[in-house]
């Protein structure tokens, strides 16, 4: 294909949410330029849990994630793979009375939002899930979730909009970002430059310098994710299973592939910088890991672990996202800071900013993610404790 | 708490001097090994109550094997030995070591890795049936247990180790059904003048192939491998090959060898963040390392065949260079005309690997050839078919993104035995050369590692 510099739409970053944009503005006509680093879907994308959980989310991020749900379903279709998307069910466990007091309330308000979840007491988890600890003392398991595998989902977009006629330029480091007369231009360090009227920035934790550049500074932390795979082992497992209401040393989470490998995340995440070569995994964090496995599923400490690794992931002080327009520049927008939970509604996302770049508007509600909630209160901090990608 | 001291890890011919030269100077190092005993993996000790003598374990070797034995057991007492431990990761200055699930973190200020080396594997069509086994691990078998691999036993790949190891069998009197060599007899001829390095090694080499012709074993080189026949119930039942005239054959068997000379355990050194160099001549990455022992890093020292595969007599001065390296760093005097006659005799070690890789060239050509249907990664069961659409149609030119859509080399041996076949199948596929495709990152564990694993109270 013949180099392209200039389109109706640039994207700066090629994660799942960068890359589902530029599909989706490919589905409705929109020319598409989008720059990626290193390759798409390499970091925070391509290096989290792989949790396609709408359960436990925030409720006013629930109908973007039934309509990330949706296209789920429907990516065979669209990009004819499904990224490994397995509907295994997702299942919270708490230790705890107070916990599991609250997961009574959040089943409730979630379906006002059309997410349906089953509440599962002591016994009823023992004869389901004959794995699980005695410690676990209730459940609530969202049957509709599941997981998939995160190395292949925003690939597989970037390809489709590739296929679909998306100009995607990989290893493309964006050195400068301005705003020149109608256009935003893009200089890049091998000195190509690239325009659109309209861009979109999508760049996970290395978004926040460019917004800052549009007078929209943002207090996002960088962290790495604390990940880790067993052997496989017979496949038994079924859902993915993480603690909640717990300390944050309690919130473990894990799943089991259909070949049998268990992949294991959470008891809080490591430090990262926006250098992905030194985002570690600490190996006292691991340990932990297998402490709390030894409580959540006593049955899988007979195994042994093969790989570590952690990766790079923006985090707002709110635990929300930020997506939308920009309030000082216009043309600009963003998706960006997904806090660790940005695979599920990743391929929503890329539905309505694609929606809301043709039509100026979102059929789903977004605004309690608009940049403008920090324009007052500049303050790092830490993401909460109960978080599971 | 006391100052960090120096950390050693690898009991075999390279940690054992390195050890020595620092307990020479005064220190007492800790030495951590994942065998039961020293010696490594050449001089690897047979477990107590058997009774073999040294002449029948390392044949021409039983004196050096001796001298290195004899020179850790006098260490006993002036080091801080910790055997069957695991070096699992090294991780901000800290070495974390395991042993019977119990972890510790181990500060150093000074680091000399000698982790030895591994066999080096190219995939042959059956190669994952029960029965296949690398040439190191059939050698072991055989020093360790007294046991051979099978009943009549083919030994097919190229190398040092191909001839050494048939001869072993032999004179432990198995049965060899064939050695097929990959190598040319022309390629031999044109190493000879590197080989002649070190001609007593040499001669050697020429002794042991002697030794099977006379024994009746039937040697063939520049032959081509096609396909190790059997199932999955009973294992390997034929192999099938063909001759340099390009005639095809088969020949019973219950037992392969496989090997293609060795390839450096370089996790340690990558997790230590050692910078890595590319051989295009051996087309292996090996971590970068001075003859000194140094690595890229200032205080981590690499010694023996996991830094650079010069063999065992190069191991033992490759151990005592980088002890010297890391005394001289730390501020101990160190005699300089022993660095130098130590220096010299590796750059005799270092005409002899080129020598060897010249002699004994990695097959590359295999890996383009490999059938869709065989597998490359036995871990996780991905053939060549699989790992070539990853870069035709999902765009992955390089290792580690192949491995992210294949999972080729994401198994429990952490790509050991499927990376540099791995390497040349994305290559070939992707029409770009080898060292574009890069090598895997190293990720901890190097090993396996048990959830039982916890922290050694302090």
């Amino acid at each position: 294909m013949k180099p392209v510099n200039q389109a109706d739409v640039l994207i700066i970053g090629g994660g799942i949410m960068g890359a589902s944009t530029a599909f989706f503005l490919r589905q409705r006509g929109v020319s598409v330029i989008l720059l990626e680093r290193w390759l798409v879907g390499q970091q925070a994308s391509g290096v989290n849990f792989g949790n396609t959980r709408r359960q436990g989310r925030f409720l006013e991020q629930l109908p973007l994630a039934n309509r990330a749900h949706d296209v789920w379903t429907r990516m065979p279709a669209l990009l004819g793979e499904d990224a490994e998307l397995l509907r295994a069910g997702h299942l919270r466990c708490a230790y705890r009375q107070d916990a599991a007091d609250k997961m009574e309330v959040y089943a409730r308000e979630a379906r006002e939002y059309g997410l349906e979840l089953e509440l599962l007491s002591k016994a009823a988890l023992r004869s389901r899930y004959p794995f699980l600890g005695p410690e676990v003392i209730a459940g609530s398991l969202s049957a509709q979730d599941g997981h998939a595998n995160p190395r292949l989902a925003a690939p597989a977009f970037g390809r489709g909009a590739a296929r679909a006629g998306a100009h995607i330029y990989e290893n493309t480091e964006v050195t400068s970002l301005a705003k020149d007369g109608e256009d935003f231009r893009a200089v890049c360090a091998d000195g190509r430059e690239f325009r659109a009227p309209v861009m979109l920035v999508s760049s996970g934790a290395w978004a926040s310098k460019m917004s800052a550049h549009f007078g929209e500074p943002v207090p996002l932390v960088v962290r790495g994710p604390q990940m880790a795979v067993t052997e496989p082992a017979p496949y038994v497992i079924g859902p993915s299973l993480g603690v909640a209401g717990g300390t944050l040393e309690e919130t473990l989470y894990f799943r089991q592939v259909k070949r049998g490998n268990i992949v294991m995340g959470g008891c809080g995440r490591g430090p990262s910088t926006t250098d992905p070569r030194y985002a570690p995994v600490i190996p006292a964090h691991t340990l932990t890991q297998f402490r709390q496995m030894a409580r959540l599923a006593p049955v899988v400490t007979k195994l042994n672990i093969i790989r570590v690794w952690s990766g790079v992931e923006g985090y707002m002080p709110d635990d929300l996202p930020i997506m939308g327009p920009s309030a000082t520049t216009s043309g600009l927008h963003y998706a960006f800071g997904f806090c660790g939970a940005g695979f599920q509604v990743g391929p929503g996302v890329g539905e309505t900013m694609a929606e809301l770049i043709a039509t100026g508007a979102t059929s789903t509600p977004i605004d309690a993610f608009s940049i403008t909630r920090f324009e007052s209160q500049l303050v790092a901090a830490e993401p909460h404790a109960d978080a599971e990608p | 708490m006391a100052e960090p001291g120096v950390i050693v890890i690898g009991a075999g011919p390279a940690g054992v001097r390195a050890a020595e030269e620092l307990v020479a100077a005064g220190l007492r190092p800790i030495v951590i090994d994942e065998g039961r005993r020293d010696g490594g993996q050449i001089y690897r000790r047979q477990p107590e109550h058997f009774t073999r003598d040294y002449a029948a374990l390392y044949g021409s070797e039983a004196q050096r094997a001796a001298s290195v034995h004899r020179g850790f057991d006098a260490l006993r007492g002036k080091i801080d030995y910790r055997p069957e431990t695991l070096a699992w990761n090294i991780f901000d200055g800290h070495v974390h070591a395991v042993r019977e699930h119990r972890t510790e973190k181990l500060p150093y200020s000074a680091l000399v890795i000698c982790s030895g080396a591994t066999d080096r594997l190219m995939p042959v069509p059956g190669w994952e049936l029960s029965g296949v086994y690398s040439l190191g691990a059939s050698q072991i078998a055989l020093k360790s247990q007294a046991c051979s691999i099978g009943s009549r036993v083919v030994f097919l790949g190229s190398g040092p180790l191909l001839y050494l190891v048939a001869y072993q069998y032999m004179k432990a009197g198995a049965s060899i059904a064939a050695v097929l060599d990959t190598s040319r007899l022309r390629d031999r001829v044109a190493a000879l003048p590197k080989l002649l390095a070190r001609p007593g090694l040499l001669k050697q080499g020429v002794a042991y192939l002697a030794a099977l012709r006379r024994a009746g074993v039937p040697v063939h080189t520049g032959v081509e491998p096609v396909a190790i026949g059997g199932d999955p119930a009973d294992g390997v039942r034929n192999l099938t090959y063909r001759d340099s005239k390009g005639q095809q054959h088969q020949i019973d068997c219950d037992a392969v060898a496989l090997g293609y000379h060795l390839r450096p355990e370089s996790q340690l050194a990558d997790l230590a963040g050692c910078k890595f160099v590319y051989d295009d001549t051996a087309r292996q990455w090996f971590p970068q390392v001075t003859m000194e022992g140094r690595s890229s890093v200032r205080n981590v020292y690499l010694a023996g065949d996991g830094a650079r595969i010069l063999g065992a007599e190069g191991a033992e001065n490759a151990g005592r260079l980088a002890a010297l390296s890391a005394l001289a760093d730390l501020g101990k005097t160190v005699d300089a005309t022993r660095v130098a006659t130590l220096r010299q005799a590796q750059d005799k070690m270092e005409r002899f690997r080129q020598g060897l890789v010249q002699a004994f060239p990695w097959p590359q050509e295999q890996a383009a050839r490999l059938p869709d249907s065989a597998i490359v990664c036995r871990c996780e069961c991905i053939t060549a078919g699989e790992l070539r659409r990853v870069v035709t149609d999902m765009g992955a030119q390089e290792a580690n993104r192949a491995k992210a859509f294949s999972r080729v080399g994401m198994g429990r041996c952490q790509g050991r035995y499927c990376a540099d076949a791995g390497a040349e199948v994305i290559a070939h596929a992707a029409g770009v050369p080898l060292e574009q495709v890069g090598r895997l990152r190293g990720q901890a564990p190097v090993k396996p590692l048990s959830f039982q694993t916890m922290e050694e109270p302090q």
